[in-house]
This record gives C-alpha cells, sequence and structure tokens, in this order.
C-alpha cells in the first residue's frame, strides 16, 4: 500500500470501517516500502515484523495503527539505531527516545529508521554509511539532508508522517526538496533525550507529512515537558491542529530582503507568487531586513562544530558501537575506531569543532560566535515585535544531483544560510511547498517567535489550501 | 640564599548524596561492578543530565562554613578529554561560573593566626574507577562514575608545608561538620593535590609550579611539600631550573618521583554545557539551607568548654568527629550531665569502639541510653561500678539500662532503714575498727564498707555507707 | 589565521583521529577556508554583547535526590565489543593523557 494520496484521516477511515485491519496496513507498509526502497534507500532498518499496539480503538484514536517512519538518530528500545554511521552500525538501544514512548503510548505503528547524513551532519543524505537515498521526484538528484530519509519516504508515499531532527535545516531543507511540509518546533518544545546528539544547543525534533494536518497531529503527541531533558519548556502545549483553516486577514508578514535576495529568477518569482497570495487575503506584508544574516553561515559552524566534537568524543570504541580490530594499546582503540568509524564529513566537523574550543582559539572563534549569536537573535525579536511571520525560500536552490556539491564544503555551508538562523535562535521554522522549479519541488519558509508554532501552522496551512501542491505526484514514482 | 615557597592545594569533597549528580543511579560502595549505573553513566547516545539539587544544598553548606560568595547565576561546563572511565569523554564540572568564590579559613601555626584563601569551589561529576590487569588489558567499572563532587581550590597562599597541613586538617573539620563529606582519605571521600613553586626572596614573579597528585594522606602531604621545597631549592642553587610538571611522592624512601613534564597548560576545551540550563541560586534558598546548617566545630567548642565547663582537652576529643559530637549533644538535650556524658564518651564508649573497631553507627547505644544511665548513677540508683555492667550490655545489645538494671535487680541499696542496722551491727562486731579509726587510720572506714558491701553483694550505696559509718564511729 | 599541517595535526590528536599524509594537505586547505570564512566574525563589533550558549526558557532544572534503578548490568553490558566478569575491557592503559 503507498501513501501518496493519503493522510492520517483517510487512513483512519479505512481502519474505522473495518477496510483494513491495522494488522494487514503494518504488512501492507512494510511490502511497499521493500518494493520501493529499491528506488530510494531511504531506510536504513525496516521492521518487517512491525506490529500495531494492542486494544487499538480506531473511534477513539485517530491515531492508531498508522505507520510512521523514525529518523535513525533517534533511539529506540530493540531496535537498531545507527546514525547512519559505521561507529554505530551495530548498535541496540536499551531504552526508548520520549518521542518514542509518547508515539508508542499514542498506538502508531512504528515501522522502521530512515536514512539520514552520519550523525546528521550534512544537508543531501549522501553522507550515510548506508549509501545515498535519492528524490522522489527525480532518482538522480539528492533528497536534501540531514532528514532526507524521512522525507523521501514521505513524498515517495511509503509512509504518511516521518519524524526527523533539525539542527540547522535537517527537516525544513529536505521538505522543501521532496515538496512536503516539515516542522522544525521551538527549541525546548520536543524532549532531546534519546535523540543522538548533534549540536546540543541547535537540535530540535520535528515532524515531516505530506500535508500540514498531518504534522500537526503528530506534534501533538510528541511535544510536551520531559523531566530528563532540563532544555525543555514547562509551557501548555497547544492543540496545533485548532490553527488550520483559519482566516490569514491581518496576519502580519515579515519578509527579509536578505532572504529574497538570496535567490533569483524563478524561485523568487514562485516565493513572491505565495506570498501574494497571503496579500491577497488580507495579511499585511512589510519588507524588512536581518543584518546579521551574512554571519549566520560562519556562527552556526562554530556553535554547532564545537558542540559536535565535543557530543562525538563518547564514541570511543569502549562501551559500545565499533571497535577496530589489531590494536595495540589504548590510544591505538581511540583513533583507528575513530578513524575507521567516522566518515568524512563527520570528522571534518569534529577537527573544525575541536580547533574552535581548543587553546588559543576559544575566545576567538567560540566566545565570538556566541556573541554574534546573540545579535542575530536580538534581529529576529526586533521584527517579532512587530510582525507574526517571517516568511522566504526555505532554500537557495531546489534538489542538486547525487554527487554535485560533496567535495566542496563550504559551498555546502552557505547553502543552508536561510535555515540556520531559526536553530540559532531557536524559534520555530517549517517549509511548505510553494511549487515546482524546473520539475523540481521548491519550499516557502515560514518562521514565528518562540512557541508559536500556532502561527506557522496557520499559514502553511494556508498556503497549502491555496496552492494545492499536495495534488501533485512525485515524478520519480512513476513507474 | 633564602627562598620563599608558594603552595596552592585542591581538594576534592565526595558529597554524601542517595543518587548521582546527573543521573538517578544509587551511590552506594563496593557493589559488584557496572551494577550501581544506567543508560546517562554509561554515556548511551541519545542522554541528557538531569541535575541533583541535593548536590547544590551540600555544596552551598560548605560555601557557607567557609565564608565564601555564593554565585547568584552558575552554569556547567564540559571538560574534554578521553580515558576509559570517562565515559562522554567529558567531565561535567564548573569553569567559568562556579558555585563559590573568594571564601577563607583561618589557621594556627607557629603560634600565629593566618588567613587562607580559598579561590572557588565547584561541584561535578566523578568518573569511574579502572583496575590495571597485568594481562595487558584494564578492567573498567563505571559504579562511581558520576557520584558528585565538590572541589575547593586554594589561593597559593601558603608559604610551608607546615600551613598546607593546617589548612588541611581545618577544611576537613569545617566540612566534616557540615555534614556534605565523609572526609575520608583513606576511602576516597577526600582527595588532596598540591602545588608547590618557589622563588629567590625577594623576587616578585613566582616560580615553575610542581603538581602533586593523589596523595594519601595529610602527612604525606607535609613530607611531599617538603622534600619539593628542599629538592627546588639545591636545583635553583646549583644552577637549574625547575620543570613544569608532575611528581608522585615515594612513601618508602620519602622522596618525589617525577612523573611527566607538561609542556604548556592541558587542552580540555571546555565550554559551557549545553544540555543544562543556568542554574540560579536565590538568596531565599541560600537562607533556608544556612538555617539546616549544623553547628560548626567553633561554635560547638565555644559551648562545650564555656556553657557546659568541659576541658579543652575533653571537648577536642568529642569534636574529633561529627559523629561523636553530635552523639554528644543529643544525650545532652536527653538530660545527660554534660561532664558525665563527656566522659563516658571518651573513655568508656570511645575504648569500646576502638577495641571493637566500629563507629558508632555501627553501635546499639543511642544519646537516650547513654543520658538514661547517667541519671541513674546521678540519682544514686545505680553505682558506677555496676553502671560499666550495663554499659557493656546496652552498646552491645541496644538494652535499655533502667529496664536492664529493674530486671536484674541491679538497683543500688540507698534505703536507711535497711542500711542503719546494717552499720550499726557491723560496728558492733569489729570493736578493733573503732579503736583504729579513733587512732585516726582511716583505713578502717574502708574495710568496714568492704563489710557492708559483702553482705549486699555490692548494691550498698558506698556514699550512703560511707556517710552512715562516718556518723556511727563518730559517736562510739 | 593561519591553519599550519602541525595545527591540523594537534586538532586531530586532540579529537583522537589520525589521517593520511594526503587528507592532511586537504584537512589544511579545508579548514584554511573555513577558519577563513570564521574570521569575518572578527568583524562584528560585540563589545558589550552577552553570550547566548543556549535558547532556553527555563533554568534551575533539579531534580530531588531520589535513587531509581533504571537499567540492568546485563541490558547496559550487551553492546560492549569486549568484557569480562562485568567489566568493560578495554587494552592497558598507561598514562592518563591529559597533556597535549
Amino acid at each position: 500500500m503507498n501513501y501518496l494520496n493519503e493522510t492520517i484521516d483517510s487512513l483512519n477511515k479505512k481502519l474505522a470501517s473495518g477496510e483494513i485491519t491495522a494488522d494487514q496496513l503494518a504488512k501492507d507498509t512494510v511490502a511497499n516500502i521493500k518494493d520501493t526502497d529499491k528506488k530510494l534507500n531511504a531506510w536504513i532498518t525496516v521492521d518487517e515484523d512491525a506490529k500495531p499496539a494492542e486494544n487499538l480503538d480506531f473511534a477513539k484514536n485517530k491515531l492508531a495503527g498508522i505507520p510512521i517512519a523514525i529518523k535513525d538518530n533517534i533511539v529506540t528500545n530493540g531496535m537498531k539505531t545507527t546514525a547512519a554511521s559505521h561507529i554505530l552500525d551495530n548498535f541496540m538501544p536499551m531504552y526508548d527516545a520520549t518521542v518514542i514512548s509518547k508515539l508508542k503510548k499514542a498506538q502508531f505503528t512504528l515501522v522502521g529508521k530512515t536514512n539520514m547524513d552520519e550523525f546528521a551532519m550534512g544537508s543531501s543524505t549522501e553522507h550515510s554509511y548506508f549509501g545515498a537515498t535519492h528524490n522522489p521526484w527525480n532518482l538522480d538528484k539528492v533528497p536534501g539532508g540531514s532528514s532526507g530519509g524521512s522525507a523521501a519516504a514521505v513524498a515517495g508515499g511509503q509512509v504518511v508522517a516521518a519524524l526527523g531532527s533539525d539542527t540547522g535545516g535537517s527537516i525544513r531543507q529536505p521538505a522543501a526538496f521532496n515538496g512536503i511540509f516539515g516542522i522544525k518546533p521551538t527549541y525546548g518544545r520536543v524532549s532531546r533525550w534519546g535523540l543522538i546528539a548533534f549540536g546540543s544547543s541547535l537540535d530540535q525534533i520535528g515532524v515531516m507529512s505530506k500535508r500540514v494536518k498531518d504534522s500537526a497531529e503528530v506534534l501533538n503527541v510528541i511535544a510536551g515537558s520531559d523531566d530528563h531533558d532540563s532544555t525543555m519548556s514547562t509551557r501548555e502545549v497547544p492543540d496545533f491542529t485548532k490553527f488550520l483553516g483559519q482566516d490569514v486577514k491581518g496576519l502580519r508578514v515579515a519578509v527579509p530582503k536578505e532572504y529574497m535576495d538570496a535567490v533569483d529568477g524563478k524561485m523568487r518569482e514562485l516565493i513572491q507568487k505565495q506570498i501574494d497570495l497571503l496579500k491577497d487575503a488580507g495579511a499585511i506584508i512589510n519588507e524588512v531586513s536581518l543584518p546579521h544574516t551574512k554571519y549566520v553561515v560562519p556562527t552556526y559552524y562554530i556553535i554547532a562544530s564545537s558542540e559536535a566534537s565535543s557530543n562525538l568524543q563518547r564514541y570511543d570504541g569502549i562501551r559500545y558501537g565499533y571497535r577496530a580490530k589489531d590494536t595495540k594499546n589504548l590510544l591505538d582503540v581511540y583513533v583507528k575506531s575513530r578513524s575507521e568509524g567516522f566518515g568524512t564529513e563527520v570528522k571534518r566537523r569534529i577537527m573544525l569543532g575541536s580547533f574552535a574550543l581548543s587553546a588559543g582559539s576559544y575566545d576567538k572563534f567560540f566566545r565570538q560566535a556566541a556573541k554574534v549569536r546573540t545579535l542575530i537573535c536580538q534581529d529576529f525579536d526586533k521584527i517579532f515585535a512587530e510582525n507574526d511571520v517571517i516568511l522566504g525560500p526555505t532554500t537557495t536552490e531546489p534538489a542538486f544531483g547525487i554527487g554535485e556539491e560533496v567535495s566542496d564544503p563550504i559551498k555546502m555551508y552557505n547553502n543552508d544560510i536561510l535555515t540556520i538562523s531559526a536553530n540559532l535562535a531557536g524559534i520555530p521554522a517549517a517549509s511548505v511547498p510553494a511549487g515546482l522549479v524546473d520539475g523540481m519541488p521548491f519550499g516557502l519558509q515560514i518562521m514565528a517567535k518562540r512557541f508559536d508554532e500556532g502561527n506557522v501552522f496557520k499559514t502553511a496551512d494556508f498556503i497549502e489550501r491555496s496552492n494545492k501542491f499536495y495534488e501533485k505526484t512525485p515524478t520519480g514514482m512513476e513507474d | 640564599m633564602n627562598f620563599k615557597s608558594t603552595i596552592g592545594l585542591e581538594v576534592h569533597f565526595e558529597l554524601k548524596t542517595k543518587s548521582k549528580i546527573f543521573s538517578p543511579s544509587p551511590v552506594t560502595y563496593g557493589a559488584k561492578p557496572n551494577t550501581e549505573t544506567n543508560v546517562i553513566d554509561w554515556a548511551m547516545p541519545g542522554v541528557l543530565p538531569m541535575v541533583n539539587k541535593n548536590v547544590y544544598r551540600l555544596g552551598i553548606m560548605v560555601a557557607l562554613a567557609t565564608h565564601a560568595h555564593i554565585l547568584p547565576t552558575t552554569h556547567f561546563d564540559r571538560k574534554n578529554y578521553f580515558y576509559p572511565d570517562n565515559p562522554k569523554a567529558y567531565q561535567i564540572t564548573q569553569f567559568f561560573q562556579p558555585l563559590a568564590r573568594d571564601g577563607y579559613i583561618e589557621v594556627e601555626v607557629h603560634g600565629k593566626k593566618k588567613r587562607i584563601g580559598i579561590h572557588e569551589m565547584h561541584i561535578e561529576e566523578d568518573a569511574g574507577k579502572n583496575t590495571h590487569g597485568t594481562n595487558g588489558f584494564s578492567y573498567v567499572d563505571l559504579n562511581r562514575q558520576g557520584v558528585p563532587l565538590l572541589e575547593v581550590v586554594s589561593e597559593p597562599d601558603m608559604e610551608d608545608p607546615e600551613e598546607a597541613y593546617a589548612y588541611l586538617e581545618k577544611l576537613r573539620k569545617i566540612v566534616q561538620f557540615t555534614g556534605a563529606s565523609d572526609v575520608k582519605m583513606e576511602e576516597g571521600s577526600m582527595r588532596v593535590d598540591t602545588n608547590i613553586s618557589i622563588r629567590p626572596a625577594g623576587q616578585k614573579e613566582l616560580g615553575t609550579k610542581v603538581e602533586m597528585k593523589n596523595l594519601n594522606s595529610f602527612d604525606h602531604v607535609r613530607r611531599s611539600l617538603a622534600y619539593e621545597e628542599k629538592r627546588q631549592q639545591q636545583v635553583l642553587l646549583s644552577g637549574g631550573h625547575v620543570q613544569l610538571s608532575t611528581r608522585r611522592f615515594d612513601e618508602a624512601t620519602g622522596k618525589t618521583v617525577l612523573e611527566r613534564v607538561k609542556e604548556g597548560a592541558s587542552d580540555y576545551r571546555y565550554f559551557p554545557e549545553p544540555d543544562i540550563a543556568p542554574d540560579h541560586i536565590s538568596q531565599e534558598w541560600i537562607d533556608e539551607i544556612a538555617k539546616e546548617l549544623p553547628k560548626s566545630p567553633f561554635d560547638r567548642y565555644d559551648d562545650y568548654v564555656n556553657k557546659f565547663g568541659l576541658k579543652p582537652y575533653d571537648a577536642n576529643v568529642l569534636l574529633q568527629t561529627k559523629e561523636s559530637s553530635d552523639f554528644f549533644d543529643a544525650a545532652v538535650a536527653a538530660g545527660a550531665d554534660p561532664t558525665m556524658a563527656a566522659n563516658w564518651m571518651n573513655t568508656q564508649v570511645n575504648g569500646y569502639l576502638n577495641d571493637n573497631r566500629v563507629s558508632l553507627a555501627d553501635v546499639k547505644l543511642t544519646p537516650e541510653h547513654l543520658a538514661a544511665m547517667i541519671k541513674l548513677i546521678k540519682d544514686g540508683t545505680i553505682s558506677s561500678k555496676i553502671a560499666k555492667k550495663v554499659f557493656a550490655e546496652t552498646i552491645a545489645n541496644g538494652t535499655d539500662p533502667k529496664k536492664y538494671v529493674e530486671d536484674k535487680g541491679m538497683v543500688q541499696l540507698s534505703d536507711l532503714s535497711v542500711l542503719e542496722p546494717m552499720v550499726t551491727k557491723v560496728v558492733d562486731d569489729n570493736p578493733q575498727s573503732v579503736e583504729d579509726f579513733k587512732n585516726g587510720k582511716d583505713r578502717a572506714i574502708g574495710y568496714l564498707v568492704g563489710q557492708i558491701m559483702k553482705q549486699t553483694r555490692g548494691k550498698a550505696n558506698p556514699k550512703v555507707v560511707n556517710k552512715l559509718l562516718n556518723k556511727e564511729l563518730a559517736s562510739r | 589565521m593561519k591553519i599550519t599541517e602541525d595545527t591540523v595535526k594537534h586538532v586531530a590528536t586532540l579529537s583522537r583521529l589520525e589521517f593520511s599524509d594526503s587528507e592532511i594537505g586537504e584537512f589544511t586547505e579545508q579548514m584554511g577556508n573555513i577558519i577563513n570564512m570564521a574570521s569575518q566574525l572578527q568583524a562584528v563589533d560585540t563589545e558589550g554583547v552577552e553570550e547566548t550558549v543556549q535558547v532556553v526558557d527555563r533554568d534551575t532544572v533539579f531534580r530531588e535526590d531520589k535513587p531509581e534503578h533504571w537499567q540492568d548490568r546485563e541490558e547496559l553490558m550487551e553492546n560492549v565489543p569486549e568484557k569480562a566478569n562485568g567489566f568493560i575491557k578495554v587494552p592497558v592503559i598507561i598514562e592518563k593523557d591529559d597533556n597535549e
């Protein structure tokens, strides 16, 4: 069974009416994944014996028995979790991430773990120990990353929704590349307990789905305070579906010129068209400036890499994961396990981070980046004092070809310029499909102030209703 | 040439909590390897630290007891280094914004009082334990991983080994009496690192530092520092220079041995721990903790000597441990005469503990027992001799002294209507003693007391008997 | 700031990573470029600006001092590459290397 034209509601109807049983749905889902993944390689682990929870009541719980995909950097008790790295390729967790416990409690059916860039470092899902994932719109193109497996699985109709993680755009960029919706909630909205850390002050788990409403449904389940994560907010979580179907009249929309200037031609036109849709519906459009935009890339790469260099030190071959063979002494175990276990991009970031934190560099790089981060946050505060949302393109270009950009890290890093600010500022941000550019999807990014996912959903839902992008089928999935 | 020494001390205390600093794993000793651990202690992928409130509470107690300034906002930091007993390959500590700064303690050395500064103190996690095998392998046990530590860093204010020794003694006593730590060097709940440099008198800038880690006792601290002073002087006098290095104290030879030379500072890549939000320490909380803070050993000494009238020696013996001082205080609070309680504590109780190699916590004697027993002595119910028997029973089996005395019929005979006829009879029966008494031979009365004791099988109250005999003899 | 091969080697030692000579050369160039880009930050006036190391809306998050048993040793040991008698087994530790 494929989900190209399904939603949580449509599946629930089928389950409730008895048209299909939850067991059969799980089986069909796995069968379809196994079939279509020959094209996509979106999964690292598929649970062939995936079973729905017990005591399902489809009338009371519409999420009951709905299959869902999990990015492979979220730990699942008893299901291999690798972060797409050789160094963890045999790692079997003995506990569940908080989001997993919550999904299980809500009776979702977990069908497996999706491909990603190793340790979520990358924006193409080419940096995976398990091979590259392919874009369902064009199999020669990347699905983006790092949550490229989750994005391709959703866009390719393998599941209706998937969890991803976003440290610098890792949900929004692949969502944009695959023509789906993806939201990175406010930092502190979703527990990071059980998320394999990359940049701890930036990482956030979020949701990807074809339809905006399905992400709202899943976020309702996974959001909320957790004693295991002391950076979590204790604020009450609203029902995000209540922001859907609303009027956008009077919505104050900021459009930063730095973001619009980052793209041109057809892409700029397409984004402008979405803004015009809002304007026509009565939204107030304000052109604004985010003056520190040119500094976000270095700021982000120093902070994210510094945190990563420390977070990834635990992969040392001692307690779990890959341990190199033929080691003579302890230093050998460390150096060989890590050098053989990590891929090039991960090593590059560890090196950059260790450098930025090392004696003599700390003040100049880490501390200065932390200060510039403050200025970047202040840019946003100023705009949100007078606006409800910030709009712009999610990426500087649509999906690129597999193998095209890997060799030039600077170019790759600069591509993240539009998404990483939201992580630095901890604000919620989403990408919703704007349309096609030369046959490939292109995304509109929507940001709001901290804990105001409501306005993100409201705006995204309006765009979805207006451009009806969901009616399109990914061209790469046609036989 | 004259030299001046500059000594600084870094002291780690294990804080007495039930669970670890960043995980709820129990803190226990002697458990099987890796049984007191969980996913956090193992640094499994995806775990996050959860801060134990009690660690702050105990740390604040020590800060208060050493007059340190508690920072209103603290933050944890990561200290990065690889080692098998350090599972995250970083230690969570407080580097940039520690718990407290600028404390001090006062010591008395060579008859002079001196204030020694505390630069800062911070809370952090302990590492696991490695056991080195002889077969080319080491074995890692993570039970100790995450046990809370308080590190107290002194100012380099000490100028000779005696001052360092006095500082350690005083610091240990202060920390011990807060109840925050067991402060036992032999069990590792107190650990001392030292650093020392020397410079020619008159020279302003400090000499090159030598560090010594994991010293086993205060005596080793003193001896190793004294050795280093001499060694460094000889190096300088022979035209050499002291190397920035870590040395180890060799107990057998009394010398220090070079462990490794340091080239520049270690590169621990400290940065703020992003997984833990800042901690605001409110004045209200500090005030609350100050109220709970047990009385300091110095205030207790004052009470013992000036309020209770104990001899300074006895007061000091009681104050050797918080346990004995607490026990004594509780006995006094339960109504015991302070002087008698102190005597019993410092002789019988300590004697028992030493003979049996146990601590107060291990015996069944309670402060209430001790107070009850002292009351029985004081009101004449039992004699001191009987009391020793009662004590032996109570400390061994926890038997209530009053009940024991009653059950065993040990109550002292003080009844005049019984004793008076006995006294009259014994004097009648021993005219020779009357004669001796009249001739001023005191020994005579002793003999007569012995006769009465024999007849009453030791139960007669010797004081009463003495009094009656004196009266009776004088009347003859 | 110039990144030299020695810098890269030093950072590799800190990170417990090793690279071939050709990789060192490549990394030196790439890191040089990245650090060059990062050096743009020096141009930003941050006089008197506080650092942002995390964006949280809560502080002073404490857990009560209650011991709990979460996992059995057997579960935790399952992924250990080499173990013996409940210990994690590692090649002999020569000395604590905290001095690079």
